[in-house]
């Protein structure tokens, strides 16, 4: 049996980036990726967030294969075919330090996993790993599905993304609930360069991001997105499995639905449908957050649940948290106690980042939302109307159509509730 | 467009091997009224087959996403991963 000072499980951000410190810290390290390379079975909106990944490989986008630099983010709120836009524009995102790219990630997690080749790390593709070896109780390994596939390890990072078999197994993690996932479908769609810029409002080369919430997820908890890439639009949604299932919706449906709104057909207009990808989020938050460690074992990125959705941030989360396990796996190994104690560094650490300094803030945000399904259903309406009524000139005195519009919403929400609404909102997300 | 025409679009390295297996399908054909996985299954793989009064599973199609495993309410399907290098392959990811 081949033995290794670190072995990873899963060749994305997560798994790359604890390999990459790992190997820096002088370890012996390998990643097991079940695709033909890492990349493959990887899917995500897909938004990369600089400060992250410069942590990671610095000044990566000297080189790295991205497609856009995100200089403006806008918020959409559907209701019917009316929409309400919020955004905010910065050209400096156009330039260093910048602040989030889009990427597809075959083409990114491919040359990801070039960066930690060229760290030392040892890559195996086209392997799945099936269990993690014990002795005595401590795991001291990996089992693969190749003949003779037992391979032996100090330490074992799993990165296996957000569908968690070796973490439940491990008895870290608990099977994942339909409240606590988002199923997401996503198409990525051909466009000419131009065209993207001119129905953008893009210079050359900048990109653009379109979060998109009420009737996008029809109500549901979930969000629709629209992403620039160079020549592409990434455009998808993924709404709660539970209200999924609960609502009868099929998930391309779903999509289908978002991409006939009438603001957002015009931006897709003419373009050629090149992949549809399905792909889980995990949405279930700090309460979900299963155990990071045991002896000899880190849990990283998606499989940890890490997944930050109001601010749409996941592969950072992932990112530094592999960082971290292969600098902590690196100093445990080296100081020869990989004990589930010298593992808990791991945790110490996240806790004192903002990975799960953000899980921790937004702890009620989840069950806010179960709790208040109307939320999304009936708030985009009710501002739409409002919205509708203010702008709409039609003689009437705007003294008396404010009086209107109050009583207009009072109507659709009491007063009450919409102060209970308020107090929650404020408490699940401030 | 049509779900079976976005599926064409999807490169999949196909295994003999069937990575999905319906636990008992008595439990979809007695207890299951509502056969939520023929919805939320973003492929379609899941599908109410009629005259075999059973739930026929279409695995070449499938997306590898995980929403079975975690959806099926009676947790009557048993999902893992293709062996590795099959299943699906993604262009752009």
């Amino acid at each position: 049996m081949e033995n290794f000072d670190v072995i990873i499980v899963g060749g994305g951000p997560a798994g790359l980036s604890a390999a990459i410190s790992a190997a820096n810290g002088g370890m012996k390290t390998l990643v097991i990726e079940r695709g033909d390379y890492p990349g493959t079975k990887n899917v995500m909106g897909g938004i990369l967030y600089t400060k992250a990944t410069d942590m990671v490989v610095s000044e990566f986008w000297k080189e790295a294969p991205l497609e856009r630099p995100i200089i403006e983010q806008r918020i959409a709120m559907l209701s019917g075919d009316e929409s309400i836009l919020a955004g905010y524009r910065d050209p400096d995102w156009a330039k260093e330090p910048y602040n989030a790219h889009s990427i597809l990630r075959v083409k990114f997690d491919r040359w990801l996993a070039q960066q930690a080749e060229k760290a030392g790390v040892m890559i195996i593709t086209e392997t799945l790993v099936e269990d993690l070896l014990y002795q005595n109780g401590n795991v001291v390994g990996v089992r693969t599905g190749r003949a003779e596939g037992d391979l032996g390890a100090k330490v074992v990072i799993i990165a296996e993304g957000v569908n968690n078999f070796l973490a439940v197994k491990t008895g870290l993690a608990k099977p994942l609930k339909p409240a606590s996932v988002a199923v997401t479908v996503k198409e990525v769609i051909a466009l000419p360069k131009e065209k993207i810029e001119d129905r953008f409002c893009l210079d050359e080369g900048q990109g653009a991001t379109i979060e998109l919430y009420g009737d996008s997820t029809a109500g549901m908890m979930g969000v629709g997105f629209i992403y620039t890439n160079k020549d592409s639009i990434s455009i998808g949604v993924g709404a709660i499995l539970a209200s999924v299932i609960r609502e009868q919706w099929t998930p391309n449906d779903l999509l289908e639905n978002l991409k006939s709104k009438p603001y957002v057909k015009r931006l897709l207009q003419g373009g050629e449908t090149k992949e549809y990808l399905a792909h889980l989020i995990p949405e279930g938050g700090y309460t979900q957050v299963p155990r990071l460690h045991r002896q000899g074992v880190m849990v990283v990125g998606d499989t940890a649940m890490l997944m930050n959705s109001l601010n749409r941030e996941g592969s950072n989360l992932a990112m530094i948290s592999g960082k971290i396990a292969g600098e902590v796996a690196a100093q445990a190994i080296k100081a020869g106690d990989v004990s589930d104690q010298a593992m808990a560094v791991y945790e110490a650490r996240l806790r004192d980042s903002f990975v799960l300094k953000d899980l921790y803030h937004y702890r009620h945000m989840g069950q806010f939302f179960e709790n208040n399904p109307h939320l999304l259903k009936i708030y985009p309406k009710m501002f739409s109307k409002a919205a509708k009524m203010y702008l709409t000139a039609d003689g009437t005195p705007k003294k008396q159509r404010q009086k209107e519009i109050m009583q207009m919403l009072f109507n659709q929400r009491s007063k009450g509730g919409i102060i209970k609404d308020i107090y929650g909102a404020w408490r699940a997300l401030l | 467009m049509k779900l079976d025409d976005k599926l064409y679009l999807v490169r999949f390295n196909t295994d003999k091997l069937n990575h999905i297996k319906i636990s008992d399908p008595k439990v979809c054909l007695n207890q299951c009224q509502d056969k939520p996985c023929t919805r939320f299954c973003p492929a379609h793989v899941y599908d109410w087959d009629e005259e075999e009064k059973r739930i026929s599973v279409g695995y070449e199609g499938c997306l590898e996403c995980g929403t079975c495993l975690i959806g099926c309410p009676y947790g009557n399907i048993i999902w893992k991963y293709p062996r590795g290098g099959f299943g699906v392959s993604w262009k752009n990811g």
